[in-house]
């Protein structure tokens, strides 16, 4: 019989251990699949963050160093200068790379190192559980904004990708979801650019990927996945937000 | 033909570090120490392989540093006391994640942003860990530019063979001033590559990590530290004792406090003085062993520092309760002529052998 669906390679056979409805695992897979089609995953080395993917690489089969929480940008920096035909890649959520570590994200995109940072948007800080993000809608409850993020107290949601293709450094950035069976596909092939980017040696690249928290967002998965549609893509708009790539135009 | 080269210390440390295999550096500059960051930009770049970085910020430097030693560089950043605090981060995950690196203090005037001026108040930063967590770095405390160079290349060879982060703790005046140098041969690498991140290539991936969430492997990891830790100790001890043979009263300090005492003990053996110095050249592993069974002999000892007194506490503990321990001590970015120290010792001496 023809196997039409299997595991990637590059991922390990460990049970994911995020929670039902999380999309991390979903993530983690699409990573996976593009590493496997490129056929980098010998040349591949990862950088997981502090915060809910602290574990990934108990997942992903590929080399990896954990960096301090929001340095995954600094870390990635010092693996690529020093072995530049290595496959960098950087995953970080927005805690990570939009508060704590903003000063070495904003600079590595400044510098144009020649990395892939995939960015997971959740809006929420998961792992600490449920606290304020800075990409924490207006309005939305968390623990430490329990009325709703308010501007005038809070301040607003930061648009790191939007932000960040105003630097020269930035050859290619993209927002994404993975919400549906649809957005999957077209998130996936945005990974793939962006891997494929860094061995073309463009620059700095990121994918910012929309990812539901059921769990913090309290909701059930299929509300959750609504609501990144019906609310939250309204602030993170999804598409490309810029792309420098010559003769690699993207589908959408 | 001797290549014997007139250079100032935080040059001599980053000549040192490149020719002892140093291909990343990455640095954000803070005075005292600039000399050192625009001596790897002007040369790094040049040598085979070499990475320089101006880092946004501290905390970005040493992480790259992170970064690169686990991708098999031989990696440095240097900073002066203020950065290097901002570098524990670093500095407490290179030690968890055993990586080597070495990092360079030029320390100043504290607390707080302090001054630029030459001081010592960063010991117990420096040697108990300094960052979060139980854990330990080699802290090597040069007393002259030649000194400076010759343990920076010991600093790369150390880091290797612990997989630990190897600190050179020196100050404002070692790094600024001038003194001829000869630099010594490098020695060959030698790093098992099964520690580097290269990928995994056709075989089994690695990763390197700090995070343990499972308390009992959490502890054995830290007893595994400290079983190295217990070896550096039994290995790495340097010191320097001068003219301690028939001395009365000994003079501890390190750094350049140690040369300070020096001119001043000279001063003091002229006039009939029986004073001598133990002067550690590793601040840790400290060298308890020499001091304990200095006061065998002796039971007089005077620690000199240049801040309010914080290696008079390794030395308290290194007699555990033997002899009578004395201070004398200028914070703040004084510095402090081998005439005023010799007075005070003198007053040490009359007050106590007289």
């Amino acid at each position: 019989m023809k196997k039409v669906f299997s595991r990637p390679r590059s991922l390990k056979s460990t049970p994911f251990h995020y929670c039902a409805g999380c999309g991390h695992s979903i993530i983690h897979r699409v990573i996976c699949e593009v590493i496997d089609e490129l056929g980098i995953r010998g040349i591949t080395i990862g950088v997981p963050p502090a915060g809910c993917a602290v574990v990934a690489y108990n997942y992903f089969d590929v080399d990896m160093l954990e960096a301090p929480h929001g340095r995954g940008c600094a870390v990635a920096t010092g693996i690529k200068r020093t072995l530049p035909d290595r496959v960098v890649f950087s995953y970080q959520g927005d805690g990570d790379l939009a508060a704590i570590g903003t000063a070495e994200t904003f600079h590595a995109a400044n510098r144009g190192e020649n990395i892939t940072v995939i960015f997971i948007n959740n809006a929420v800080y998961g792992m600490t559980g449920g606290q304020m993000a800075p990409t924490t809608l207006l309005g939305q409850a968390s623990t430490t904004s329990p009325p709703g993020r308010n501007a005038i107290l809070d301040g607003h949601p930061i648009r790191m990708s939007e932000i960040l293709s105003n630097l020269e450094g930035t050859a290619y950035i993209e927002r994404v979801a993975v919400n549906s069976a649809q957005n999957i596909l077209r998130a996936k092939k945005a990974v793939k650019k962006a891997f494929q980017c860094q061995i073309d040696g463009a620059g700095f690249n990121m994918i910012e990927v929309l990812s539901q928290c059921p769990t913090n967002w309290k909701m059930n998965a299929v509300d959750a996945c609504r609501w990144v549609d019906e609310v939250m893509s309204k602030t993170f708009p999804i598409g490309v937000i810029k792309d420098t790539v010559k003769g690699r135009k993207d589908a959408d | 033909m001797s290549d014997k080269i007139l250079i100032a210390g935080n040059w001599a440390i980053g000549e040192a570090a490149i020719r002892a295999g140093c291909r990343f550096y990455a640095g954000y500059p803070i005075t005292p120490q600039n000399e050192l960051t625009e001596y790897m930009a002007e040369n790094m770049r040049r040598a085979q392989g070499g990475t320089f970085i101006q880092a946004e910020s501290e905390i970005a430097a040493v992480n790259m540093v992170l970064g690169a030693s686990s991708a098999g560089a031989r990696a440095m950043t240097s900073s002066s006391s203020p950065g290097i605090s901002l570098k524990q981060e670093g500095i407490s995950a290179l030690a968890a994640d055993e990586l080597p690196a070495v990092i360079v203090n030029m320390m100043r005037g504290g607390p707080g942003l302090g001054n630029i001026l030459p001081s010592q108040g960063d010991y117990f930063q420096a040697t108990r860990g300094g960052g979060h967590g139980d854990y330990r770095t080699l802290v090597l405390a040069p007393a002259s530019v030649q000194e400076l160079a010759d343990l920076t290349m010991d600093a790369f060879d150390l880091a290797d063979k612990y997989r630990n982060p190897v600190m050179i703790l020196g100050d404002g005046m070692t790094g600024q001033m001038m003194e001829p140098v000869e630099f010594g041969k490098p020695r060959p690498r030698r790093y098992n590559e099964k520690y580097i991140l290269k990928g995994a290539g056709d075989g089994k991936s690695k990763f390197v990590r700090a995070l343990i969430l499972d308390a009992l492997r959490m502890e054995e990891h830290n007893w595994k530290l400290v079983r190295k830790y217990r070896v550096i100790e039994q290995n790495e001890v340097r010191f320097e004792t001068y003219k301690t043979g028939n001395a009365r009263l000994i003079i501890i300090a390190y750094g350049i406090a140690a040369r300070i005492a020096k001119g001043a003990i000279n001063r003091l053996r002229d006039s009939g003085m029986k004073v001598g110095l133990i002067r550690p050249i590793t601040l840790w592993p400290f060298p308890a062993q020499i001091i304990r069974d200095t006061a065998e002999r002796i039971d007089r000892f005077l620690v000199f520092e240049m801040s309010t007194g914080q290696m008079i506490d390794d030395v308290k503990l290194a007699l555990e309760g033997r002899g009578h321990v004395s201070f004398y001590g200028r914070p703040g970015g004084v510095v402090p002529t081998p005439a005023e120290l010799a007075k005070a010792i003198i007053q040490e001496y009359r007050r106590v052998l007289a």
